[in-house]
């Protein structure tokens, strides 16, 4: 962005650094500092990340032969279930939210979020909804067991699990709307003089416009469990066709909702490897105008293709059509944004430490669950597709090697500015090798898996399935393990990571990099100006 | 712009030569494509695959070569200066249109082959389909008959490690039968959750949608047995529903329709005959066997915490009403059925009175009670 003056009030603040909190626990409780609470969501995700990983591997595991082995199918239904929902509400989303709470204040010149007291509380539902969705395993009948979409009437058939999933799931939504609301305030009220709202970092965009979008659907998926939770207990038929209702109506609804979620959960990513690219190829990222109008487009498209997800339910030609040319449409903006992360390496000066090699990682792999994508808009291919595991590849290729990715990146591009301290290259290089190729192992073939005809969510399966079936576990191991080493970078780099410079990174130019490291407890409470 | 504009038409143009091909290439490429289409619509949706995936191969290999190149070429390490330019209305303005081009391109095929899919008129046969927990049933209409197909696949295959079958969990006791060369119209429903009918090789994957009836079509082109399986999570056995659909020539689907007619109104018991027990705890066994097993186990002891044991059970040691009742109408609580579904659609008079006979005089139950028919009969209301 534009060059700024460096914020003399800083070593000012550090010298009161320990005066305005308590310590120890309490800090944490207490908090309103938008640093620490993107703090605690960041760990919050951290744990969640590895406790829906664990389920994947419990299901991994029962899959790597046909043959019912470790698990009973009820279980494994819950484990798929619960997988999904942590992983999405529970790491994916609160990750998300840490980025802008400690980002998001640094590179607008603002000294906090908005609203900091409701910050506090944002985060600490979190912890309260996932113990809530975690103990469902230990009612009577297990968690939730219909798949992470919930769909009626299954969902309406199980036990009390689905009750606590339903609660849960409406606190994370109150969650996410608190956080919305004080993003988009922060952004729109707190922005330093002189930033314009086209001067802003790319990240802080994507994070605006991922706000407006989460305000708009998640009272939406509130108003969708809701219904289940009176169909289950208070007598209405919302999605009983023998009172009148239509389970179909049940899954409009939801992907009124998920769709959008799916960009929720990749814009921020957008935003992040937006950062990241032009720092490392010390180059202003190309086509900045475009992006903020293709992440703006991107958001539009998103509420008029949630059908996609429902091409087997038997519509008319006329849904199936409209909801596959809208789906298409897509690719544009998407398309465009590629080219210009593209044009922004092109003609840099480029070096590859691991945020960088976690952004590329990112375009290339993204593209690939891209044209998957694409490969599943067209309605006849989906037919033959539709609830297989070329699915499961496809939605993990967006959701890991998408915003998973971009979030590693994101991590060790900031931590020195977070933390003060280096993490160590060498470690985040083995993190992302590692990681990469085990992502493929375990994820590339399940294309071939569903383009077998293999279908998703299945305990079990037929012999001629079971070739890929174990690599896909194998893989699933290996990339597994690699988190450690991820665990094990981070907390090193904390503890003892070389002192970090201001500003570690040659080409990054956002405001955060003119604070010294780690970022004082208090910054920019004199806003800084920018010409 | 010329570039890519052209790398489009070479892209077309290899497909519509890769279209000709898509037989030849099923059979190369058998384990990294879709399963060898069988029907038409199955073909027309394989070669669309194919031209897709082509026209999004040179896409991919021609913007990562560019990226990659820029990795390998514009690196710090090697002296290379940064440029510094970051805008270009123009250059935006074609990378915006070209996708759209190439996305036309591909919708076009696309909208052709939907057209056909929808059109299910004038079926010269038509099957009704419904999805239950965990199982499909088959009624052809214009003959007047139908029948359940379940998994035929041993439990020992699947839950003690025995060798497993060539085909295991993808076989049924009984498959739908279909002649070749024919239109059948497929009615598609489920009388408790949404399950899918898919059948890869053909082409079709229609939601089973309870209160409601789709419908599909296929036409297939060669005599054969195909396999496929309930596509959409239905509860525990979800992955233990398979189709297995056989198609025969004219001549053997004649055959086997008249066997089946007979054999239909052969199996037509008798409602007053009086059975005595042995009998019915014999076909009880079956009937348990195919229908309860699965939430009850084989064992009768249920899974703890979600299915209740049926050995010892209060229930069916019981007055012998309050089973019939609980069989025939389900266990509904609040206003909702619950997995015990009602079984008065599904099983006939005998085949209730023989499971629940079975019930009362297997593992821990001596009741010694033989339940008839005509009691089922008398309590269905």
């Amino acid at each position: 962005m534009s060059s700024i003056p460096h914020d003399h009030a800083a070593g000012h603040d550090v010298d009161h650094e320990h005066a305005h909190h308590p310590g120890g626990i309490m800090r944490w409780i207490t908090t309103t500092n938008h640093k620490d609470i993107g703090t605690l969501y960041l760990w919050f995700s951290f744990i969640m990340f590895l406790t829906g990983g664990v389920m994947a591997l419990a299901i991994r595991a029962e899959l790597f032969e046909p043959g019912l082995q470790l698990v009973e199918p009820e279980f494994f239904n819950q484990l798929n279930t619960v997988h999904g929902l942590i992983m999405i509400f529970g790491a994916i989303m609160p990750a998300a939210v840490g980025f802008a709470n400690w980002q998001v204040p640094l590179m607008i010149g603002a000294p906090d979020m908005a609203f900091a007291r409701m910050n506090n509380w944002s985060f600490w539902l979190l912890p309260f909804a996932a113990v809530l969705l975690l103990s469902s395993f230990l009612v009577p009948g297990g968690a939730a067991s219909a798949g992470w979409t919930l769909y009626a009437p299954l969902s309406v058939q199980t036990g009390m699990g689905m009750d606590l999933t339903i609660f849960a799931i409406h606190i994370m939504g109150a969650s996410s709307i608190m956080g919305s609301i004080n993003i988009i305030t922060t952004i729109l009220n707190m922005r330093a003089p002189g930033m314009t709202m086209m001067k802003m970092p790319l990240f802080v965009w994507t994070w605006l416009i991922t706000a407006y979008l989460l305000i708009a659907v998640m009272p939406v998926l509130a108003g969708a469990v809701t219904m289940l939770l009176t169909d289950r207990h208070f007598g209405t038929s919302f999605f009983n066709a023998a009172g009148g209702g239509d389970p179909v109506l049940y899954q409009h609804i939801f992907w009124f909702f998920g769709h959008p979620e799916v960009y929720i959960m990749i814009l921020p990513s957008f935003g992040i490897v937006s950062t990241i690219i032009p720092a490392f190829a010390r180059k202003p990222l190309f086509g900045y105008a475009s992006m903020v109008y293709a992440t703006g487009s991107i958001a539009i498209l998103s509420f008029l293709v949630w059908a996609h997800h429902m091409f087997t339910v038997g519509m008319p030609v006329a849904g199936q059509v409209f909801f596959m040319y809208a789906t298409m449409l897509i690719a544009v903006p998407t398309a465009v944004k590629v080219f210009n992360w593209v044009a922004t390496m092109w003609r840099g000066s480029m070096t590859l430490e691991t945020p960088m090699l976690f952004a590329i990682g990112f375009i290339f792999m993204f593209t690939v669950g891209g044209f998957t994508g694409l490969v599943l808009s067209l309605v006849p291919v989906d037919i033959v597709l539709h609830d297989t595991y070329y699915v499961v590849a496809h939605f993990h290729y967006v959701l890991v090697a998408g915003s998973l990715f971009a979030f590693f990146g994101g991590i060790y591009f900031w931590l020195p500015k977070w933390c003060g301290r280096m993490y160590d290259e060498t470690l985040g290089k083995w993190h992302f090798w590692m990681t990469f190729v085990f992502f493929n192992i375990t994820f590339f073939p399940m294309h071939f898996l569903g383009l077998a005809g293999m279908p998703r969510r299945v305990p079990d399966y037929a012999t001629q399935f079971t070739d890929w079936n174990e690599v896909a576990s194998i893989g699933a191991f290996g990339f597994g393990l690699s988190q450690l080493i991820f665990l094990y970078a981070v907390l090193k780099a904390i503890r003892s990571g070389p002192p970090a410079p201001a500003r570690p990174w040659e080409g990054a130019d956002t405001l955060e990099w003119t604070l010294p490291s780690p970022a004082p407890y208090h910054t920019f409470e004199t806003p800084p100006h920018i010409q | 712009m010329d570039r890519k504009g052209a790398m489009a038409r070479r892209a077309a143009g290899a497909a519509a030569f890769a279209s000709g091909l898509a037989p030849t290439l099923a059979q190369a490429a058998k384990e990294y494509n879709l399963q060898p289409p069988v029907t038409p619509i199955a073909t027309h949706i394989f070669d669309l695959h194919v031209y897709i995936m082509l026209i999004c191969a040179v896409i991919f290999v021609g913007v990562f070569s560019v990226m990659f190149y820029s990795i390998f070429a514009h690196r710090k390490s090697k002296g290379h200066q940064a440029a510094q330019f970051h805008e270009n209305t123009l250059i935006e303005i074609v990378w915006t249109v070209i996708p759209f081009l190439i996305l036309v391109v591909m919708a076009i095929p696309a909208t052709r082959t939907i057209l056909a899919m929808k059109d299910s008129s004038v079926p010269d046969l038509t099957v009704k389909i419904t999805g239950s927990q965990w199982k499909w049933s088959y009624d052809y209409l214009d003959d007047g008959f139908g029948y359940y197909s379940n998994l035929s696949t041993p439990l020992a295959q699947i839950e003690e490690g025995a060798p497993k079958g060539e085909h295991y969990l993808l076989e049924v006791d009984e498959p739908m039968v279909v002649p070749v060369g024919k239109k059948i119209r497929l009615l598609i429903t489920s009388s408790d959750v949404i399950h899918a009918w898919f059948l890869p090789a053909a082409g079709v994957q229609q939601d089973a949608i309870p209160g409601f009836v789709r419908d599909d079509w296929m036409r297939f082109d060669k005599p054969g047995i195909f396999r496929g399986q309930c596509a959409k999570i239905c509860g525990k056995e979800h992955g233990f529903m398979p189709i297995v659909v056989e198609v025969k020539s004219a001549d053997d689907y004649a055959k086997w329709l008249a066997g089946h007619k007979k054999a239909a109104a052969a199996a037509a018991d008798d409602p007053n005959k009086v059975w005595d027990a042995k009998d019915l705890i014999a076909r009880g066994e079956k009937v348990y066997a195919a229908n309860c097993a699965s939430c009850h186990q084989p064992t009768g002891k249920g899974v703890a915490g979600a299915f209740p044991a049926l050995d010892g059970s209060k229930v069916v040691t019981g007055p012998k009403n309050d089973q019939i009742k609980t069989v025939l109408n389900g266990v509904v609580r609040n206003g909702q059925p619950t997995a015990m579904v009602a079984w008065k659609g599904t099983l006939s008079d005998i085949d209730i009175a023989a499971v629940i006979t079975y019930t009362r005089n297997s593992w821990s139950n001596h009741t010694g009670e033989a339940i008839q028919p005509a009691e089922v009969k008398a309590d269905r209301s």
